[in-house]
């Protein structure tokens, strides 16, 4: 499901196997112990996290055919999610997602939930599909793309036209911070970066505080039970 | 004064009349009621393309309107009324169930500028035609929907101070610089108007569904919508 690695002071995680790392309940609880289990090693305050995956995809968002098969599962995927993302945001360290491939849906906001984003510009696009999958987009998931995404057109042009963004592109909206050739160069590229940031030297727990302060907006709306109600009305899909 | 028409897929919102398009509360209602019409008519695959005749897109509230009420107080109670019923204007096209674009075939000013910002793309002539919020030159106050509409919209500090407090007059360029439209590439209002239905056309060819649309613009614009009183909530079932 999901494997975890340590290298000096990198921690890798890495969405193993080369399906879409549909982010099931499963792969959720597997992401989510990983992080349990960086936050519990001594020298985590001192550590950077790289997230990175096998195969063609970064993950292609929540798993839509079992929210299908039992609708009571689109919310526990959310649920889940949620409180991954929390996690992240109050993670006491830097964190890079690697894309090194499609980030779809759920799988875009897993990826900008990091406090850098290294994509290569080989192949793979960043892509909020809701519009052209006739889903709407939950409030929370707004709130991370107005934190990370600067510009108005930018973010309409993700949110309002499901622009397939590509690393190019995301250097552009400054959704992506820098690109590479291929999948090793970018994993390779994030691995330069954390050890450049474990040379710092920071305060892992102070950085974590900062974190959350400048993204305190995305939390309060991630907690905010508003959103959790408005999916609730979510019915099943027609197949 | 204000005209709809069906080209194929597109509702073309045309505000008629060589004149300065001025928002008169039977204007307001007039504009309302089309787009009432447009939002009955929706299908998948419609777009709006909102454009005006002559040297005006529109310059904003009738304000002479205003002050003929013979009193101080009366100019400031048809104002708010102005204010007030064009609110449901701006609400409407964020609600709208189709994309849209403001074809700016001359200068918008004030509720004139709002009008074009409440569309999702703005293309303005490059050669003529400014953008000015002229709030800040003749005194009047900022209604707060106004405010909001500007923090949506435009992104860059120093472009929301040249819009909102240095009273200038912003040309197509600058205004492309600024980030306030999406482009000012040609030099006719009917070159805006072609590019804008080859704009529509594309994004008619996505055939996405409108409520969902819809949904999905007003959960970008939160601060906005709350101020309108417009919810973003949805029944969606996702297709596969």
């Amino acid at each position: 499901m999901c494997t975890l690695e340590k290298r000096g002071q990198l921690f890798l995680l890495k969405l193993a196997g080369d399906g879409e790392h549909r982010l099931n309940p499963t792969l959720l609880d597997s992401i989510t112990s990983a992080i349990t289990q960086i936050r519990s090693d001594p020298s985590s305050s001192q550590s950077v996290l790289i997230t990175t995956s096998d195969g063609k995809f970064f993950s292609n968002g929540y798993d839509l055919a079992l929210a299908d098969s039992d609708p009571s599962l689109r919310v526990v995927m959310d649920s889940k999610l949620r409180s991954l993302v929390a996690d992240l945001i109050s993670l006491p360290m830097p964190t890079i997602a690697a894309v090194t491939g499609h980030a779809s849906a759920a799988g875009f906001v897993l990826a900008m939930s990091h406090d850098y984003v290294l994509m290569r510009r080989d192949r793979g696009f960043l892509y909020m599909s809701e519009l052209d999958i006739e889903l709407v987009i939950p409030p929370w998931f707004a709130a991370m793309i107005r934190m990370k995404i600067g510009s108005p057109a930018a973010r309409r042009d993700v949110m309002l036209t499901a622009e397939k963004v590509t690393a190019e592109r995301g250097l552009e909206m400054g959704i992506v911070d820098s690109s590479y050739g291929s999948a090793a160069e970018t994993v390779e590229g994030a691995v330069k970066l954390g050890e450049e940031l474990v040379r710092r030297g920071v305060d892992g727990h102070v950085y974590g505080g900062m974190r959350e302060a400048l993204l305190k907006q995305v939390l309060h709306t991630i907690g905010s039970n508003e959103s959790v109600s408005n999916r609730m009305r979510n019915s099943g899909s027609k197949l | 004064m204000c005209t709809l028409e069906k080209r194929g897929n597109i509702f073309l919102l045309t505000l008629t009349g060589d004149n300065e398009h001025r928002f008169h509360p039977d204007a307001i209602a007039t504009i309302l009621s089309l787009l009432g019409q447009a939002k009955s008519q929706a299908n998948r695959g419609s777009v709006l393309i909102t454009t005006g005749h002559g040297k005006f897109f529109s310059n904003g509230f009738d304000l002479a309107w205003a002050q003929s009420s013979g009193s101080l107080a009366g100019a400031a109670e048809r104002l708010h009324q102005m204010v007030e019923s064009f609110k449901p204007v701006v609400a409407a096209l964020l609600d709208l169930p189709m994309p849209t674009i403001a074809a700016l075939n001359g200068h918008a000013a004030a509720a004139g500028l709002m009008l074009a910002l409440s569309h999702d793309y703005v293309y303005m002539r490059r050669d003529r035609g400014v953008l000015y919020m002229s709030e800040v030159d003749i005194g009047l106050s900022m209604p707060d929907y106004f405010a909001a509409m500007i923090r949506s919209k435009i992104g860059t500090s120093a472009a929301r101070r040249e819009v909102l407090l240095s009273g200038k007059k912003i040309r197509g360029e600058e205004a492309v610089a600024l980030g306030i439209v999406d482009s000012a590439a040609h030099d006719s209002a009917e070159g805006v108007v072609e590019a804008t239905v080859g704009l529509a056309e594309k994004l008619a060819a996505k055939k996405w569904k409108g409520d969902v649309y819809a949904s999905i613009r007003k959960s970008l614009y939160p601060e906005l919508c709350e101020i309108l009183g417009l919810k973003a909530t949805i029944f969606a079932t996702p297709k596969l």
